[in-house]
């Protein structure tokens, strides 16, 4: 079939256009598959040695890796932020930038389907979750929930941006009903992933830190601001190093979510410490291990304020007129990640487990191998954003197109490569 | 400008022309990069009897005829005595019917002195490098039951000592169980004489269960189980203590091989004191329904707003 054979041709020549670029590329490409490589080899030391080459414990079962899956998913979730102005509110500034977000999307949640995979003791036992050749206790547990969402949120992601990367390739209009059904979709899955995320934790009734209603709206709060943050970086980049132009009114419409949602996420925290605080009560321990430790074990003490400073600096950035600068813009946003990161990360996931149900408190620490882990899961996930910018910004501009399919089997496959010798400054 | 126009020589003439040149690097970069995905990999040589094909297929406990569960003991008989010299009786024993379990502990008896967590380790074959242990021992102030004020890692000369109390904490085979509705793979759940069970291969190593379970009773095995040869237990079952691999979960089943057979648990065969009893609930003659009757109003439940009904009490004497 042509239609077969035009669409392997089009995958080729994406895939061909992957490995050019100028030395910048390059080098960042090659710095990412170094760090790759050390994550692999330290999951392969972890799959000799067990997961006890984590610094993970009966005490502290989950670690860094469930704390970057929680983030990524947030992270991923985001897209919407970009596709509700566009498609519901017909927002013009955002509209190319679509395909951007939802391919951070994909990124974020092949990440996401890493970091779960890596935490597994048994990965090797993977399609005993399978539906069919496994026992999927579906609708029974969230973590079987959570497969099935972010599973169906990565394919539905896959389809809208291919189809219309595709269309765009062969110069035609994507049709209607093709795409924005599964983009409204996309929408209320893009909710429930994080949704579905946060109440795999809210659902442990044992874990008196996670089982709160709360838990849930900040998670999509400090997602839709932390989302968000990490496009106007991703945008902020792809202006510098490709012809690809990108209004400053887009950067700003994205600034006003970020703000709102940042609003809301400090707002929602205030009322979760009020909680924890006021009323003083022996079962808000973790939550005291957290913010103030428990007698000598404070590990995360520096870390969650440490966060609070850099969330509450992005606030003030980010509501002051200062940050219509986007020199300023960009500090908010790196700030509001870190600190995204860290407080619904690592300040989610272990005080958790501190206390454990019988009163212990046994602290946890990542060791270098799972660390390297987290690293290489996190070059892996840039790498494949950079792969898909690479090949999307070229046919965004009609430069990687059906019409020049034939230059292209030379080997100077653009006129001027994007990320090309002497790229236009902004 | 495209790169050929500015060369336009290079590409006929010349001793290497610009695109065997791109060839060549192209290649050698894939060489390199291979090299480097190997070395990266290199630590799994070491990856011997992970899994094998066997293993891999075999279904879900469930799904099991009674011939292929006659060979899926076979071949752990096997492995056992590949790696323990020691041809161990693998069965795979079910509830028998009309027996319910109860497990009741008496906390006025408790002396702490742990007999009950070593003996569990040695009948329930758990690793002793690195230690695992079911039974989990707190020592609390008397006059409270606030468990963050209790000690776990009590080493005195002599026990019990003075203004303390033992609370002896293990699975509380709950009737309404946190862990099994949260296992993503149907790996673990509740047998009809109430005990909840892991199938110790079907397992994929989440930990979610042990997240979800408000009594700290399930353990993972982060490392390879290693149990010294001289303490091996060959009675064994499917269930209960057969010998566990790295990357899954157990924990304390009543002792499954011994009790479905009609013996006690060993941590109560081993107790100096009597604190533990244990016994058929549905049996309106056993110690334990007389216990549970007659010591009613002493008689508590840790954790009781979880909802969680566990088949597990603690009694005082008055």
């Amino acid at each position: 079939m042509t239609g077969t054979r035009n669409y392997l041709r089009f995958l080729g020549r994406c895939l061909g256009i992957a490995f050019v670029g100028d030395w910048r590329y390059y080098a960042w490409m090659g710095v990412l598959t170094v760090i790759c490589l050390a994550g692999l080899n330290a999951y392969a030391n972890q799959l000799v040695e067990g997961l006890g080459s984590t610094g993970m414990t009966d005490q502290v079962s989950w670690g860094i890796y469930i704390a970057n899956f929680t983030f990524l998913v947030g992270v991923a979730a985001a897209a919407v932020m970009l596709v509700i102005p566009v498609y519901i509110y017909k927002n013009r500034h955002l509209h190319d930038l679509v395909v951007f977000g939802e391919l951070l999307a994909v990124a974020a949640i092949l990440m996401c389907l890493a970091f779960v995979t890596v935490d597994l003791g048994r990965p090797d036992k993977f399609m005993h979750m399978i539906p069919g050749l496994g026992k999927l206790n579906f609708p029974g547990s969230m973590l079987a929930w959570d497969v099935v969402v972010l599973n169906g949120y990565l394919l539905l992601n896959l389809h809208i941006i291919g189809y219309l990367l595709y269309s765009r390739y062969q110069n035609r209009y994507p049709r209607r009903w093709f795409y924005i059904p599964f983009v409204f979709i996309a929408i209320v899955w893009a909710i429930s992933i994080h949704t579905v995320t946060a109440f795999l934790f809210v659902g442990l009734g044992g874990k008196e830190f996670w089982n709160q209603a709360i838990i849930g709206p900040r998670f999509l709060a400090s997602a839709f601001a932390a989302g968000p943050a990490l496009i106007i970086l991703a945008l902020q980049v792809i202006r510098r190093v490709s012809e690809y132009r990108v209004r400053n009114e887009a950067l700003l419409t994205l600034r006003s979510i970020v703000q709102v949602a940042m609003l809301i996420n400090v707002f929602l925290l205030v009322c979760e410490v009020f909680t924890k605080f006021y009323s003083d009560t022996a079962r808000g321990v973790s939550a005291k291990y957290l913010y103030f430790g428990l007698e000598e074990f404070n590990a995360l003490v520096p870390w969650i304020w440490g966060a609070i400073l850099l969330n509450v600096v992005a606030l003030a950035l980010l509501i002051l007129p200062v940050s219509r600068s986007l020199r300023y813009l960009n500090i908010a946003c790196v700030f509001a990640i870190v600190g995204i990161w860290v407080e619904k990360g690592m300040g989610l996931v272990v005080p958790g487990f501190i206390p454990t149900p019988l009163g212990e408190v046994v602290e946890y620490m990542p060791t270098w191998n799972e660390t390297l882990v987290s690293l290489g899961i996190w070059a892996f996930g840039l790498l494949a954003y950079t792969v898909f910018l690479r090949t999307s910004i070229p046919i965004l501009q009609g430069r990687l197109n059906k019409n020049n399919e034939h230059r292209a089997l030379t080997d100077s496959i653009e006129e001027s490569p994007a990320g090309g010798v002497e790229p236009s400054q902004p | 400008m495209s790169a050929s126009e500015n060369k336009p020589d290079s590409s006929s003439g010349g001793s290497m022309s610009r695109r065997s040149f791109l060839r060549v690097s192209a290649g050698a970069t894939a060489l390199t990069g291979l090299a480097a995905l190997a070395a990266g990999l290199a630590p799994l040589r070491e990856l011997s009897r992970f899994t094998s094909v066997e293993k891999f297929l075999q279904k879900h406990y469930h799904e099991l005829s009674p011939e292929q569960m006659k060979r899926v003991l076979e071949r752990i008989a096997r492995e056992v005595e590949q790696q323990y010299d020691l041809r161990p009786h693998v069965r795979d024993l079910k509830p028998m019917d009309g027996v319910e379990f109860v497990y009741a502990l008496n906390l006025s008896r408790c002396i702490g002195c742990r007999r009950c967590v070593h003996a569990c380790v040695a009948e329930n074959n758990q690793s002793g490098d690195p230690d695992l242990e079911y039974i989990r021992v707190v020592k609390m102030p008397k006059g409270t039951f606030d468990l963050t004020k209790g000690d776990h890692n009590y080493e005195p000369e002599e026990v019990p000592e003075d203004g303390y109390f033992y609370m002896p904490v293990q699975c509380h085979q709950c009737a309404n169980p946190p862990c099994v509705k949260v296992c993503p793979v149907e790996a673990t759940w509740q047998e009809a004489d109430g005990i909840t069970v892991i199938d110790y291969d079907w397992c994929i190593g989440c930990r979610y269960c042990q997240a979800a379970c408000p009594y700290f009773a399930r353990r993972f095995n982060f490392r390879k189980p290693r149990i010294p040869k001289e303490r091996l237990n060959p009675d064994m079952s499917y269930l209960g203590n057969r010998p566990r691999e790295s990357g899954v979960m157990e924990k304390c089943h009543f002792c499954i091989q011994r009790t479905r057979a009609g013996r006690y648990p060993a941590c109560l065969e081993v107790c100096p004191t009597g604190a533990r009893k244990f016994g058929n609930i549905l049996d309106p003659d056993s110690e334990i329904n007389y216990i549970l009757k007659e010591k009613r109003v002493f008689t508590f439940i840790l954790k009781e707003d979880q909802g969680t009904l566990p088949r597990f009490f603690y009694y005082l004497d008055k």
